[in-house]
């Protein structure tokens, strides 16, 4: 972490950047996302394994923009994020500076974007095996069994959007879930809103979702609404090909091909 | 009236409970359910649990659910015919299990909806509601009732409070007629009050401040850009208000399938960005500086002001469910020392 | 204990439906139940709440004067067409039944006017909040003095109530200014061309026993202020009525709160020397 910290120190000092968004410790023993912006405070950095929070979420924020042009410590999930953010037009190269960090603390140096995608070739974007056997339980559920469990899941929903507001790649200013005109899904936190919300939100990141459980890390109930983006992660793997983040690709659900292998969208 | 005290045994407990729920009163109690402990309609004390500091969620949803119809519709040709609330159909309720911070946020809720026109639904609610409250004998370090008026074996709120003794029986406190009416249900299990002290049997919670220097701090440091730098984490999602007894900011929707429907009043949040802003855009609250202050001023400057009670009980939901660790004890104790 | 249920609106018939503008109507709305009307009264710069029975609920002034409910028992709303509710509005027609909460809010200190010259400056869409009032004045036209009316909008097309308009120009006892920002008029555009704080200057009306009403989007109230206290008008003489976002309508739903303050109850009226007070999140 000493040379994350170092370099943080030397961009604010050399006013490459304004703000150094890392991690520090915050109350209850848990890590927090800090906002550095004076060069003598880069001591209070951290990096560990409960470092969950994808702090990529912050570039879309305005108030965090507002500060100025930020250097950003990056582990692999926040690596991933803002190579899909990226890939979206959401950021650009000049817009930030990536501190990269191994699972161990160390920095890792990316010139640029390309740097970073050529990176993440190495870590398959894929559910870990325990997930894996959960998520096959579910599959294999009989119908009446499977929408039992997620009745159950997401009955304890009520509505808060935190995952949503964890989610680096939830950052619409207004959500299909605030569109009135028409109401496309209930507002309310009943059973229909809940398994609406969640299901609309899951195929919304179909092929977007950079499996960083940020979402499951935030909610207050502890509801594991990431089972279903990891589905849809599985079946965009399976069924489309989808291979992780690139900044080529575009999005799965967004991106037209001519030899696509379903007549209906010819 | 005057607080009356009892013993209760410990293994009377689980009588007095049966007894209520013969008496046909629907109880909600603390409940250990997939991924956190919170309130639930339960049949017997052996669905509880007392292993818990707070419940993740208030227990206001017995008084101010998340999503409560306000009444009806029937659309036909002629026009819509209103179908009212039938408030008979709301149950007579007791809360079981509510720790002491929990059961002080009923007057600030109820302050909100009925500091000037009556919310009958509210009130009804309300009404058919008896508080049995179980005081404190563990706290985290997010809690602070003692630093906002309450403390872990305060009576205010409760209709009958218990608090575990050293040999695992009950001193039975009972504050309210309604608190008699369930001592009425089973009299027998209420004996003689117990010679040990409350007080050794409560949780310590160190005082770190007054409401009233927050008041004072926050008004003074209105525009202070503590706000702005204490809201930076923030994400604005809407777990701090979700979780709070206290919080009672709603929407009102309306929801149809076909020719049927009803207006719904459902929980919202002043944290959300969109929450105050304008058809047309203008959005008065527009930064997360503004509206986690907004927060802040109206727990402690507003609802003082101007329905003459606090809307913080210190029971550090907030900052316990917080996925930006926004942990509220922090914040104040660094407003009070501004 | 009161028992009833504040949630649930009156139902109104709409008796006429006037196209003003582009996507802004009038409705003239009468009680459905004749009983819930006769105990049904409200006061100048109130507001409601209108909904679409399906659809949700709407916030905005009665448009109408309460001499008029008087004497005719009609409410009149005049929305623009923005929001899910006030598309459904628009598509409703007349016999049509919608719902109805008020009335909500404070109100123009009417009594406390008495006696004294009145000016009225709106702008755009903010004139049907205002027009309650200068009905409400014009029908006790005695109790007051010069009333003098400015109202801009930003074409002809975009003037709202425009018989309305014709008849308090032929009043001998209203002075009316109406005028269209620059580009916004027509061939035959008789008013005057400009934006209303430049034409206020121009129009120069006396601040001697006078309170001014001011009414329009944040920019004109913007300008116009400057232009009134040079005129010698005081902020507690210069009134205006706010527009926050709001659910319930009576000081519950926590969206309208602005400092102490409910718009919903403490407002929608407020004087210029009030909101100097209110934090700037209005």
């Amino acid at each position: 972490m000493d040379n994350v910290k170092k370099r943080a120190a030397e961009l604010l000092k050399s006013e490459a950047v304004k703000v150094v968004i890392g991690y520090t410790m915050g109350t209850n023993g848990k890590p927090r996302a800090a906002f550095i912006q004076n060069a003598e405070d880069v001591d209070s950095l951290i990096f560990n394994a409960q470092c969950v929070q994808n702090l990529a979420v912050y570039l879309s924020k305005a108030e965090i923009k507002q500060l100025g042009k930020p250097a950003i410590v990056a582990p692999l999930n926040v690596l991933r994020a803002i190579i899909q953010l990226a890939s979206e037009m959401q950021i650009q190269e000049n817009e930030l500076i990536v501190l990269g960090v191994s699972p161990d603390g160390e920095l890792i140096d990316f010139q640029n974007f390309s740097a970073i995608e050529k990176y993440l070739e190495d870590f398959n974007m894929e559910v870990d095996a325990k997930e894996k056997e959960t998520l096959e339980k579910i599959s294999s559920m009989s119908l009446e069994e499977r929408w039992k469990f997620w009745n159950e899941e997401l009955a304890e929903c009520f509505k808060c959007y935190a995952c949503r507001a964890a989610c680096p790649m939830c950052y619409c200013h207004k959500c299909a879930v605030e569109q009135n005109k028409p109401q496309w899904i209930p507002v309310a936190a009943h059973r229909l809103g809940n398994l609406e919300w969640h299901i609309m939100r899951a195929m919304h990141l179909a092929g977007r979702c950079v499996n960083c459980d940020a979402c499951h890390e935030a909610c207050p109930k502890g509801i594991n609404l990431n089972f279903l983006t990891k589905l849809m992660l599985n079946d965009a793997q399976e069924e489309f090909g989808y291979t992780g983040v690139t900044l080529k690709e575009g999005n799965l659900l967004s991106t037209f091909k001519t030899n696509d292998q379903e007549n209906f969208i010819q | 009236m005057t607080i009356e005290k009892y013993l209760v045994k410990k293994a009377s407990l689980s009588t007095l409970f049966d007894k209520i729920k013969a008496s046909g009163k629907t109880i909600k109690a603390p409940v250990k359910k997939r991924h956190t402990t919170d309130f639930a309609a339960v049949g017997s004390l052996d669905e509880t649990t007392d292993d818990y500091i707070t419940t993740a969620q208030s227990a206001k949803s017995a008084v101010f659910p998340r999503v409560e119809k306000l009444f009806g519709y029937v659309k036909s040709k002629n026009g819509v015919e209103l179908v009212d609330y039938d408030l008979s159909t709301i149950p007579e309720t007791v809360l079981w299990g509510v720790r002491p911070c929990d059961a002080a946020g009923f007057d600030p809720l109820n302050a909100i909806f009925n500091w000037d026109i009556n919310d009958v639904i509210f009130s009804t609610r309300l009404a058919r509601t008896t508080i049995v409250g179980f005081a404190c004998a563990k706290a985290d370090s997010s809690c602070f009732c003692t630093s906002v008026g309450g403390n872990p074996g305060s009576t205010a709120g409760s209709d009958l409070l218990f608090t575990k003794l050293s040999n695992g029986d009950y001193l039975a406190e009972i504050i309210t007629e309604k608190g008699k009416a369930i001592q009425a249900l089973a009299p027998e299990l209420f004996e003689a009050a117990p010679s040990e002290e409350k007080e050794q049997n409560l949780a310590t919670v160190e005082q770190k401040f007054t409401r009233e220097e927050i008041k004072a701090k926050a008004e003074q440091y209105f525009e202070s850009d503590v706000w702005k730098e204490q809201a930076q984490r923030c994400i604005s999602c809407g777990t701090c208000a979700f979780v709070c007894p206290t919080c009672a900011c709603f929407d009102i929707q309306d929801e149809g399938h076909g020719k049927h429907g009803q207006r719904i009043r459902i929980w919202d949040s002043c944290g959300f960005s969109l929450f105050t802003q304008h058809t047309s855009g203008h959005n008065p609250r527009e930064t997360q500086g503004r509206r986690w202050r907004q927060r802040v001023m109206h727990k402690f400057s507003y609802m003082p002001d101007r329905q003459s009670v606090y809307g913080c009980v210190g029971c550090g939901r907030c900052s316990r469910a917080c996925p930006a660790d926004m942990n509220l004890l922090e914040h104040l104790q660094q407003i009070v020392k501004l | 204990m009161e028992e009833k249920n504040i949630y649930k609106p009156y139902l109104m018939r709409i008796e006429k439906i006037t196209q003003e503008a582009p996507g802004v109507k009038t409705f003239r709305l009468k009680f459905d139940d004749d009983e819930e009307g006769k105990n049904f009264s409200f006061r100048a710069g109130q507001f409601a709440e209108y909904s679409v029975i399906g659809e949700g609920e709407s916030t905005f002034c009665i448009a109408s004067s309460p001499t008029r409910f008087e004497k005719e028992q009609y409410v009149e709303c005049t929305f623009r067409e923005v929001g899910r509710v006030t598309s459904a509005l628009a598509q409703c027609e007349e016999g049509d039944v919608i719902g109805f909460r008020a009335p909500y809010g404070n109100t123009f200190p009417l009594e406390a006017w008495k006696g004294k010259n009145i000016l009225f400056i709106a702008g755009g869409i903010a004139l049907p909040p205002m027009r309650c009032v200068i009905w409400n004045v014009l029908d006790k036209r005695d109790d007051f003095k010069d009333v003098n009316i400015l109202y801009g909008a930003k074409s002809v097309a975009d003037l709202v109530y425009k018989h309305e308009l014709a008849e308090w120009d032929e009043r001998p006892d209203v002075k009316l200014v109406t005028t269209v920002d620059p580009g916004g008029q027509t061939p035959d555009w008789k008013g005057e061309v400009g934006f209303v704080p430049a034409v206020l200057e121009k129009m120069a009306p006396s601040s001697e026993n006078a309170v001014a009403v001011v009414c329009g989007p944040p920019v004109m109230i913007k300008f116009t202020l400057p232009v009134l206290e040079k005129l010698g008008f005081t902020p507690e003489n210069i009134y205006t009525t706010l527009e926050n976002r709001m659910k319930c309508g009576f000081g519950k739903c926590g969206r309208c709160n602005c400092g102490k303050m409910f718009v919903c109850k403490d407002g929608p009226v407020f004087s210029f020397s009030q909101l100097k007070d209110l934090p700037d999140e209005y």
